[in-house]
């Protein structure tokens, strides 16, 4: 098992590994505060992207919990306060 | 009544990518079924299947739709890509609600299916992937292409056996005469897989021959069973007057169709197939004197060959009529068989030539006119195409020439 607090970076290669990237956006640009829908996930772009950060840190995120975090900054957040109470 | 015409065809098929090397290989008689490559089948009793090869679907689709496409959803998402290319169609110009999706499926995405229940039984739910939730449906074809088109006409699956792909281009030519501008229509199937395998053996219809040249021998005396293929064919069906309006080549109309279902068995009834033909003869306004070729079936199943063969002889009579299964050489293909056929019909009207029944020896008892061997050139204005699906199925689709 992965640990320590997940990056951005983490989070662009699970989103990569998950769900592919959409042709039109810049994933390895500024996207913290880009929302999914922006950059091209859908809710099961971001339920299957979750379900692998999920498996490799040993957390679990309510559903609600990762469609309501809209951005890369909120998802992150969201994540890392699991990994606290881990 | 709104003519529905072909303007594009998408072929991905064991002896072909696209519509001409597909064409070049089914004229050439080459055989495309060998041994299976996708898994070891060395355990199975049947070991030969028509495998789609080379296809890499990263070199054809964006990185978002991967995983999340069962591999019959990719060939089904390229294959209507190249159809739309063909007939000269570009979505993003058309009104959204003008343009729908119709395709048939027999299994679904089994590939998919099996590894997501591997990960099921051998880790634990959550590492089920989320695309599970339709990467499996039947109707996951008709969606993808749909969303990749931003097709938001009348959008359907037809879920038949192999005469589905005849039912779903019907289905298309009925959304044509409601009014649809454009329906993507035809049929995909892929599940050379050890689930889809074990699913396809248990009809008791596969072949278990080793030889490559023996194994699919439908209207022989050897015919004991048909060789799993995947792939199949996208086609463009549209509305004559606006293609016409809009200068599209048309392959050819979507003329008749007819559909029935077998008796039960043991009721001593005919089966259905000779009155499928009929039926999509009299819609097509035809007699049978009027149809230059049929594209047959094929079961290689002895009793459903003389079921067919009795069809054809009754309505065409004996030798009455160029007989082919160029199937023979991918193998049957599920619901994407006879979109694929449908496609062969259209090229022979085109170029005046009919694709062989390779490996064929010809029973004399059912006296038909099988083209084997090789290619034969003849004027063909029409073409009749039949396929049955498991469990009584009969469908018989009539293509002929445009008018213009």
């Amino acid at each position: 098992m992965t640990t320590g607090e997940i990056t951005i970076d983490d989070l662009r290669a699970t989103l990569r590994q998950a769900a592919g990237q959409d042709e039109a956006t810049d994933l390895d640009g500024d996207i913290f505060d880009v929302t999914f829908a922006d950059l091209g996930y859908d809710s099961l772009a971001l339920l299957e992207t979750a379900a692998r950060i999920e498996r490799e840190r040993g957390i679990r995120l309510a559903d609600s919990t990762i469609v309501e975090a809209q951005t890369p900054r909120a998802l992150l957040a969201a994540i890392n306060a699991q990994l606290v109470l881990a | 009544m709104t003519v529905a015409v072909v303007t594009g065809l998408g072929v991905t098929s064991p002896n072909g990518l696209g519509v001409d090397n597909f064409w070049s290989a089914a004229r050439g008689g080459a055989n495309a079924i060998a041994e299976i490559e996708r898994f070891d089948a060395s355990g199975y009793p049947a070991k030969l299947a028509g495998e789609v090869r080379g296809f890499v679907a990263d070199e054809h689709l964006p990185s978002r739709l991967i995983p999340q496409t069962d591999r019959m959803t990719q060939l089904a998402l390229v294959a209507a890509d190249w159809a739309l290319d063909d007939a000269g169609v570009r979505p993003e110009q058309w009104p959204e609600f003008d343009m729908g999706v119709v395709t048939a499926s027999s299994s679904g995405g089994f590939e998919f299916g099996q590894g997501e229940l591997k990960n099921l039984w051998s880790k634990g739910g959550q590492y089920v992937s989320a695309y599970q939730s339709f990467a499996w449906f039947y109707a996951v074809n008709t969606g993808q292409i749909s969303i990749r088109h931003g097709m938001r006409g009348a959008g359907s699956v037809v879920v038949s056996g192999q005469s589905g792909g005849l039912d779903a281009i019907a289905h298309a030519r009925r959304q044509v005469r409601k009014g649809a501008g454009l329906v993507v229509s035809g049929g995909m199937d892929g599940s050379i897989c050890p689930w889809g395998w074990v699913a396809q053996l248990g009809s008791g219809m596969v072949s278990s021959a080793t030889d490559e040249n023996r194994a699919y021998l439908p209207f022989d005396l050897r015919a004991a069973g048909h060789v799993p293929a995947e792939g199949g064919a996208m086609l463009i069906v549209e509305d004559a007057q606006r293609a016409r309006a809009r200068g599209a080549r048309v392959y050819g109309v979507i003329a008749g169709y007819g559909s029935t279902f077998d008796p039960k068995p043991g009721a001593g009834r005919e089966p259905g197939l000779r009155r499928a033909i009929e039926i999509a003869l009299a819609d097509a306004g035809m007699e049978a004197a009027d149809i230059d070729v049929v594209f047959a079936d094929g079961a290689a199943i002895p009793e459903l060959d003389s079921v067919e063969a009795a069809a054809i002889r009754d309505v065409f009579g004996a030798a009455g009529v160029p007989v082919t299964a160029p199937k023979t050489m991918t193998g049957r293909l599920c619901s994407g068989a006879a979109p694929l056929d449908v496609a062969a019909a259209l090229l022979a009207i085109r170029d005046g030539v009919i694709p062989p029944t390779v490996n064929v020896v010809p029973a004399d008892g059912y006296d038909l006119d099988l083209v084997t061997t090789t290619a034969r050139n003849a004027t063909i204005d029409a073409a009749l195409v039949l396929a049955r699906g498991y469990g009584g199925f009969n469908s018989a689709m009539v293509v002929c020439r445009s008018a213009d």
